[in-house]
């Protein structure tokens, strides 16, 4: 039990960061989900990559057991990754704002609503 | 020679190089010249990468000299090379569109910033399509995904806006659904080489984590490819996009996802353990289905021209994964070589509509919106363009003698290998449904008298038509001629079931 703790607690955050993006209207916390549910893939990667007890994997004579570096390096990658998506998710909520006055989903919807039906009765 | 020898990693490098050079010098005209020519550089790379699998068969290449599998490795085969044209191909056809198309579309001081992302949309599908190591997939997968919602986002209306973040949103959760998969494998496997990891999985074929990460790996890639029932987010990406947006998404972005699929299905995991430890062929096969005939049937009842347009591609991504679910050469071929005559023909059909966008005046403030209703008569005053869309419709439909027969016939043939008759039955009748979409183009288009006096821009943008009838072009050469696209997919269905000759 104890010993898949790393995998339990990823597995945690990844359900609630996902089921965050799917429950909310907001975009900006839709967006936190989004966040909690890539962080979740982080541990994912680094936690098997440790070795309790084991060191960065530099050849010296008291040392025999090494960390796996390779996750970390991966990960860095995502962790950009996942800032820029992060990033653009919030660029553009701010021009949603700027747009429509609302970052709420269902209000958002309904002025988008409401502009299809102005436009078809022009037509 | 030694130039010939490093095509890999300049069919890649050379478009990410033109993004930063496109920024730093902030002029649209400047940046527009150096990502076409950046395109046209990959198109030839690919081009050349093409004949040298030719003559070498599987061409591998070690970026910074270090061996596989410890560095990273791209590796180009069949399919690999086909792809790249396809790709690299079509930036080279939507670029000079883009320079007309976007004069109208978007707001002159950030065209500089439309090239750069261009650039980058396009180094991320290539790097995809051209990468032997499972997470350099995902880095090239987010490059690409994140220009592209930029670039939907760049659209006039609002919607764009909402359609970009809705694509963010989906999108993410595809890539990520993407990077668990591929750490479950690099977790049972050690390697992130993807011929290194077909090797080694062998060993742990039945165990629970790879048979979640291909579970991760295909809801993921459906997620990214629009596989009903998760393309919610194309329709809206598909119509408020710019037009030169739209075709290149259209023929290129959803075309790299299923490769990556095929890549995963056919070369790491193998057909033995996709297709008889989980019931995903059944699945495939009826999610397809739906897909063929449910897309279809909602296009029908479109009245803006992109989304009826784009409900048939989801239509037509059913198509390709019901090749896929075959496991045999032929439905192999058949989804390859969709692959292709489906990007040909959905890319040269949007580019046509973004010509008639352009014609179109917006009214009361509110961008023009290519609805059916604005085309009545349109036949009149734009011949070439309608006649171009209703060969890409009729591309669509399979009609003889378009590219879009080549991949019907394939499938065809598929299922009567398989002796599933009722599959014939089921394709032909799909067809009938895309029948009756395009006929509602062609009949506002071409029968229907125009309400009011036509508007005064209605001629047709010779810079627009140019690029779309070189595809539309395409689409009867390869309807006629097929020994390059069904020939290359044949080969490459061979090389990746492992079926001699």
């Amino acid at each position: 039990m104890f010993g898949h703790f790393s995998y339990i607690v990823t597995v945690f955050l990844m359900v609630a960061g996902l089921y965050i993006v799917i429950a909310r209207g907001n975009l900006i916390k839709k967006l936190i989900g989004l966040s909690v549910f890539q962080t979740s893939v982080y541990m994912l990667y680094i936690a098997p990559g440790k070795l309790v007890g084991g060191t960065a994997p530099i050849l010296a004579p008291n040392f025999s057991i090494y960390s796996n570096p390779l996750p970390h390096v991966l990960i860095l990658t995502a962790i950009v990754v996942g800032v820029a998506t992060l990033a653009l998710g919030l660029a553009l909520a701010v021009r949603i704002q700027e747009a429509y006055g609302s970052i709420e989903e269902d209000k958002i919807l309904a002025r988008d609503n409401s502009v299809e039906l102005a436009e078809d009765s022009r037509l | 020679m030694s130039l010939l020898a490093h095509l890999p990693a300049l069919q890649v490098v050379l478009p990410l190089i033109s993004a930063p050079l496109a920024v730093l010098l902030r002029h649209g005209g400047f940046a527009f010249v150096i990502v076409t020519a950046a395109a046209w550089a990959a198109f030839a790379a690919a081009i050349g990468l093409w004949l040298q699998v030719g003559e070498v068969g599987v061409i591998s290449y070690s970026i910074g000299n270090w061996p596989p599998p410890w560095g990273i490795e791209y590796r180009v085969d069949r399919l690999t090379s086909f792809m790249l044209i396809l790709v690299a191909g079509m930036a080279s056809i939507v670029l000079p569109y883009a320079r007309a198309s976007i004069e109208r579309e978007i707001p002159r001081d950030v065209h500089y910033l439309f090239y750069a992302m261009f650039g980058l949309c396009l180094t991320g599908l290539l790097g995809i399509i051209i990468t032997g190591d499972a997470f350099n997939i995902f880095v090239f997968l987010e490059i690409s995904s994140l220009s592209t919602y930029v670039m939907i986002a760049l659209g006039r209306d609002r919607r764009a806006l909402t359609a970009a973040y809705q694509y963010l949103i989906m999108g993410s959760i595809g890539a990520t659904f993407i990077v668990i998969g591929i750490g479950f494998l690099y977790l049972m496997t050690g390697t992130l080489n993807l011929a290194d990891m077909a090797l080694r999985i062998r060993e742990v074929e039945s165990s629970r984590p790879v048979l979640a990460a291909l579970a991760f790996l295909t809801v993921g890639l459906s997620l990214k490819l629009a596989l009903f029932p998760l393309h919610q987010w194309l329709p809206n990406a598909y119509t408020y996009a710019p037009s030169a947006v739209t075709a290149f998404l259209a023929a290129t972005a959803t075309k790299v996802s299923v490769y990556v699929l095929i890549r995963f299905y056919f070369s790491v995991f193998g057909e033995s353990l996709v297709f008889e430890k989980l019931p995903l062929p059944e699945i495939m096969l009826w999610l397809s289905l739906f897909a063929m005939f449910w897309a279809s049937f909602v296009a029908i009842f479109q009245t803006n021209l992109k989304r009826l347009f784009a409900y048939s591609s989801i239509g037509q991504i059913g198509y390709i994964t019901l090749g896929l679910s075959f496991d045999s050469v032929n439905g192999l071929t058949a989804s390859i070589v969709h692959l292709f005559n489906h990007g040909i023909s959905k890319g040269a059909t949007f580019l046509l509509i973004g010509g008639i966008v352009a014609a179109l005046v917006g009214k009361h403030g509110v961008p023009p919106a290519p609805t059916l209703d604005r085309m009545a008569g349109l036949a009149r005053h734009m011949p070439l363009t309608c006649f171009g869309i209703v060969i890409g419709g009729l591309s669509l439909i399979g009609v003889p003698g378009t590219a879009g027969f080549i991949s019907k016939w394939y499938l065809l043939l598929a299922a009567m290998e398989k002796a599933q008759w009722w599959l014939v039955a089921a394709i032909l009748l799909s067809s009938l449904l895309a029948v009756a979409y395009v006929w509602r183009f062609v009949e506002v288009a071409y029968f229907r008298q125009p309400a009011t006096e036509p508007e005064p821009r209605l001629k047709e943008p010779l810079g627009l038509l140019i690029p779309a009838w070189l595809l539309i072009g395409a689409t009867i050469w390869f309807g006629l001629d097929t020994s390059l696209t069904a020939g290359s997919a044949f080969e490459a269905a061979q090389q990746l079931l492992g079926r001699s000759k």
